[in-house]
């Protein structure tokens, strides 16, 4: 080999390729079948693998090199939080309960996104989608812990995070973004492509993530607002990765796209449905407002989601129909939200209150179409009843929508004063839905949606109490045992703000920090 | 001397979360490896059964005939979390750019005599598919393992691999060009002397137990490659005849693999000291695929080893042998 002759130097995309796909060989002595198992079941027709265009061009020396360049910041603000007592920067202690909610329902799917997209990472026979889900796997990890370590300070000085894995698995509401996840899980790796990789990564992730952030910012939370900024390189690698697996399906082969148009239907009304919390805490957990929920919906969804499906419409794939009804439930999504959270104070790991009089205002300027009419006089009443030392703990169980695990508490479309009920018979037993979106996703599969584990069903078939006790023992309080499963701790983690040691601790800490008392 | 800075101290309610406490007791703080570690996985309540493996839970402990009373028995010992990690190997990183910009700007390359560049090139840059499939391998043990403490290592294990198969590719393209490294694929998927390896790579990649798959990649094949090509070929053999340059070249995985050990042997240690059953199921996978993974490498050994290749090989397989007795499965 002449060695002067100068080397041909390789483009970007020729070198990247050579570091990637290059690696990869058709196998011989095994069938491609056995070695990728999972990847024909679901009716996806790829013909060419090779026809993926890589989201991002990133090498593993250059991956580790900036990763850790973040972590370094990350973790130098975190130490600085808490050596300062951070926590007492907060607008108020009510926001802390914005944070219970992130680490019990959002950081446990962070978790559960990264073995996903390890699953997926080895599930395709493309190494192009290989090499950037498992990126986006180890990103995932990351998320998850940075927001337990971030979190962590929160914990040592309020309550009703500290057991929140315990709590995921169990507690009646966080069943709701625990079988989303589940649900995506469980599915096919193509389909867990849409629903987390598109629906969720791309089209929703400004309406999940970005308010809890932007929330956290807004309130002062330094060790929150600082792991969201530090994670939105890699979601903004992810979301392209989102788009691409769409787009490289839907040009495949016309016949996926009637099964990506079931899913991309699908997977943007669960989402919606989890972003039900979401939308309680932008108008009623924090003190200091980013936008309302309404606002939110109509900026992320309805014109950036808008723009996308116009363009995603040469593939022949059109808007989820359930926009029609997200549309007419913008009005009272939160509301009804929070009204059910304020009854179910008692059952929850975390406080609720009603709103101060400038925060009515706030509620009734940003839904003039519904809050006055519908919702203050509501809180009026429970504000009066309060008052007088009737503050009320519902003790009674919800029915729980069979899909998306929400009790049923939505109304109709367009009337927001009758309750929301849909049925099905399947084999002997009926099921609920609150929706109709729900009740068709079921229809669709039920063979998975009759597996579920409903917290409601669970707890009255005697599943939910504490190993030893007796239910048939004379005044048995079902209430306390369940919370004692729960491991969430009667008087502390639960009830109203107003009474709880979050708030009394708070106001004399910052007092300690503030004044020399 | 010692200044005394203040700052307001605020008894705090509890030192960690309770699953942390639970295990090591409520009166001490938490590691950062130990909050992002234990209990991270989902342990109780799936909703619903995987589509594609209807057998089976979301996260199963029956995909393994390996038995764990508690699958957070398993300690890494280099305690990685992400951020951990990833500041390790950035460090490690920096090292290699080094060595690469050293080797590239003293035309180093070009100084090799050409015997030990095509030995080179013949032996290492078909191991980049290796690294490939232990990279797939790797995903897998994460993706379908149980408990947070064994399969975390396992993602960070499997984007080491592809750093490594992406090194060896850097090594091809510096010694040679992109014609060399179709030339090894090409050896790869045809030369008989790659073929034993090529089948034992693809037989790993049908494997569904994923401790066995550990057992097959991690333990029994990168424990001879890496002493065999790396500690052995390049660091003693090629470097006494003027090949020290690659031995820069590849500090990384001489390094890596005297690194990550230390968390395999750990794992093989905690598994096997948990029962005589364990034990058993150990000593027969490994005894299994160390045999099969010895045989397939004698072939690549004689690319730069010749005649002494069954000599050092079988050198290789003792200090295994010891090494597993040591992690307590004598073989």
């Amino acid at each position: 080999m002449d060695m002067q002759a100068a080397k041909k130097k390789l483009g970007l995309k020729e070198r990247y390729a050579v570091m990637t796909r290059g690696l990869d060989w058709t196998p011989s002595y095994q069938k491609m079948e056995d070695i990728y198992p999972y990847v024909a079941y679901e009716g996806i027709k790829i013909h060419d693998w090779d026809k993926w265009e890589d989201p991002f061009r990133l090498t593993m020396d250059a991956y580790w090199k900036y990763q850790a360049e973040k972590e370094r910041k990350l973790y130098a603000i975190i130490d600085a939080f808490n050596q300062n007592n951070g926590h007492l920067n907060v607008t108020d202690a009510r926001y802390i309960n914005a944070v219970k909610l992130f680490i019990s329902g959002i950081s446990p799917l962070e978790y559960v996104a990264h073995r996903g997209f390890a699953h997926a990472g080895r599930a395709f026979p493309g190494p192009g989608p290989r090499v950037a889900c498992l990126m986006q796997s180890i990103d995932e990890i990351r998320h998850a812990q940075t927001q337990v370590h971030s979190i962590s300070n929160y914990n040592k000085y309020y309550n009703g995070m500290h057991d929140f894995h315990h709590a995921h698995d169990r507690v009646w509401f966080l069943s709701v973004p625990k079988s989303f996840f589940d649900d995506a899980l469980t599915a096919g790796p193509f389909e867990f492509m849409v629903a987390i990789g598109f629906s969720f990564e791309y089209v929703l992730t400004n309406l999940l993530f970005v308010p809890f952030v932007s929330g956290a910012a807004y309130n002062g939370d330094m060790g929150t607002m600082t792991f969201g900024f530090s994670a939105q390189s890699d979601e903004a690698r992810h979301m392209t990765l989102g788009l691409e697996v769409i787009k490289f399906i839907l040009e495949q082969d016309p016949a996926n796209v009637p099964i990506v148009q079931r899913w991309i239907d699908k997977w943007t009304w669960r989402g919606y449905r989890v972003l039900t919390l979401v939308a309680m805490m932008m108008d009623y957990m924090l003190p200091k407002r980013t936008m309302s929920w309404k606002e939110a919906w109509e900026i992320y969804f309805e014109e950036n989601g808008g723009a996308l499906f116009k363009d995603l419409a040469r593939y022949g794939i059109t808007m989820p129909k359930c926009a029609g009804q997200i549309a007419l439930e913008k009005d009272h999504l939160s509301h009804q939200a929070w009204s059910t959270f304020y009854n179910y104070a008692a059952a929850a790991n975390f406080h609720t209150w009603m709103p101060d009089d400038d925060e009515m205002k706030w509620l009734a300027s940003k839904y003039p179409d519904s809050f006055d009419k519908l919702y203050r006089p509501r809180y009026r009443f429970w504000r009066e009843q309060a008052a007088k030392g009737n503050r009320f703990y519902s003790k009674t169980l919800p029915m729980l929508c069979q899909v998306c695990q929400i009790p049923m508490v939505f109304t109709e479309p367009g009337e927001p004063t009758k309750t929301c009920y849909r049925e099905v018979d399947y084999r002997d037993d009926k099921y609920h839905f609150c929706s109709d979106h729900c009740k068709k996703i079921f229809e669709d599969e039920p063979e998975k949606y009759t597996q579920a584990w409903l917290p409601v069903h669970q707890i009255y078939q005697g599943n939910c109490f504490p190993e030893g006790s007796d239910p048939t023992a004379e005044g048995f309080d079902p209430l306390a045992e369940v919370l004692k499963f729960y491991n969430l701790e009667h008087g502390r983690d639960n009830l109203d703000f107003e009474i709880s040691e979050d708030r009394k601790n708070f106001a004399e800490w910052r007092g300690q920090a503030t004044r020399n008392i | 001397m010692q200044i005394d800075l203040r700052t307001v101290s605020i008894k705090p309610l509890r030192h960690t979360f309770d699953n942390i406490a639970r295990r090591i007791g409520a009166d001490k703080p938490a590691s950062r490896y130990q909050e992002g570690t234990l209990d991270m996985q989902q342990e109780a309540n799936y909703h619903y059964r995987p589509t594609w493996d209807p057998d089976h839970l979301i996260y199963d402990r029956d995909r393994t005939a390996i038995r764990m009373a508690d699958w957070y028995s398993f300690k890494d010992p280099r305690q990685y979390y992400y951020g951990a990690y990833t500041m390790a190997r950035a460090k490690q990183q920096d090292t290699a750019e080094a060595n690469f910009d050293f080797v590239e700007n003293r035309g180093l390359a070009a100084t090799l005599p050409d015997e030990i560049r095509d030995t080179v090139l013949a032996l290492l840059i078909p191991l980049r598919h290796v690294a490939w499939g232990a990279n797939m391998n790797n995903a897998a043990v994460c993706a379908y393992g149980y408990g947070t403490a064994f399969t975390q290592p396992c993602i960070y294990h499997a984007m080491d691999q592809l750093g490594i198969a992406q090194y060896l590719t850097r090594v091809g393209l510096l010694l040679g060009d992109v014609a060399s490294l179709d030339a090894a694929k090409q050896a790869w998927m045809e030369d008989d002397t790659w073929q034993g390896l090529r089948r034992y790579v693809e037989d790993t990649l049908v494997l569904r137990d994923p401790f066995e798959l550990f057992v097959a990649q991690n333990v029994a094949l990168d424990g001879l490659l890496y002493p065999l090509v790396y500690e052995t070929i390049i660091d003693d053999v090629l470097s006494a005849k003027g090949g020290t340059p690659v031995a820069m070249l590849t500090q990384f995985m001489t390094d890596w693999h005297a690194e990550t050990r230390k968390w395999i042997d750990a794992t093989v240690k905690t598994a096997a000291a948990e029962s005589a059953g364990n034990k058993t199921v150990l000593a027969d996978w490994i005894v299994q695929w160390r045999d099969r993974a010895a045989a397939a490498l004698l072939p690549v050994s004689r690319i730069a080893l010749g005649e002494r290749a069954d000599e050092l090989t079988t050198e290789i397989v003792q200090q295994f042998n010891a090494r597993m007795a040591k992690a307590g499965v004598p073989l």
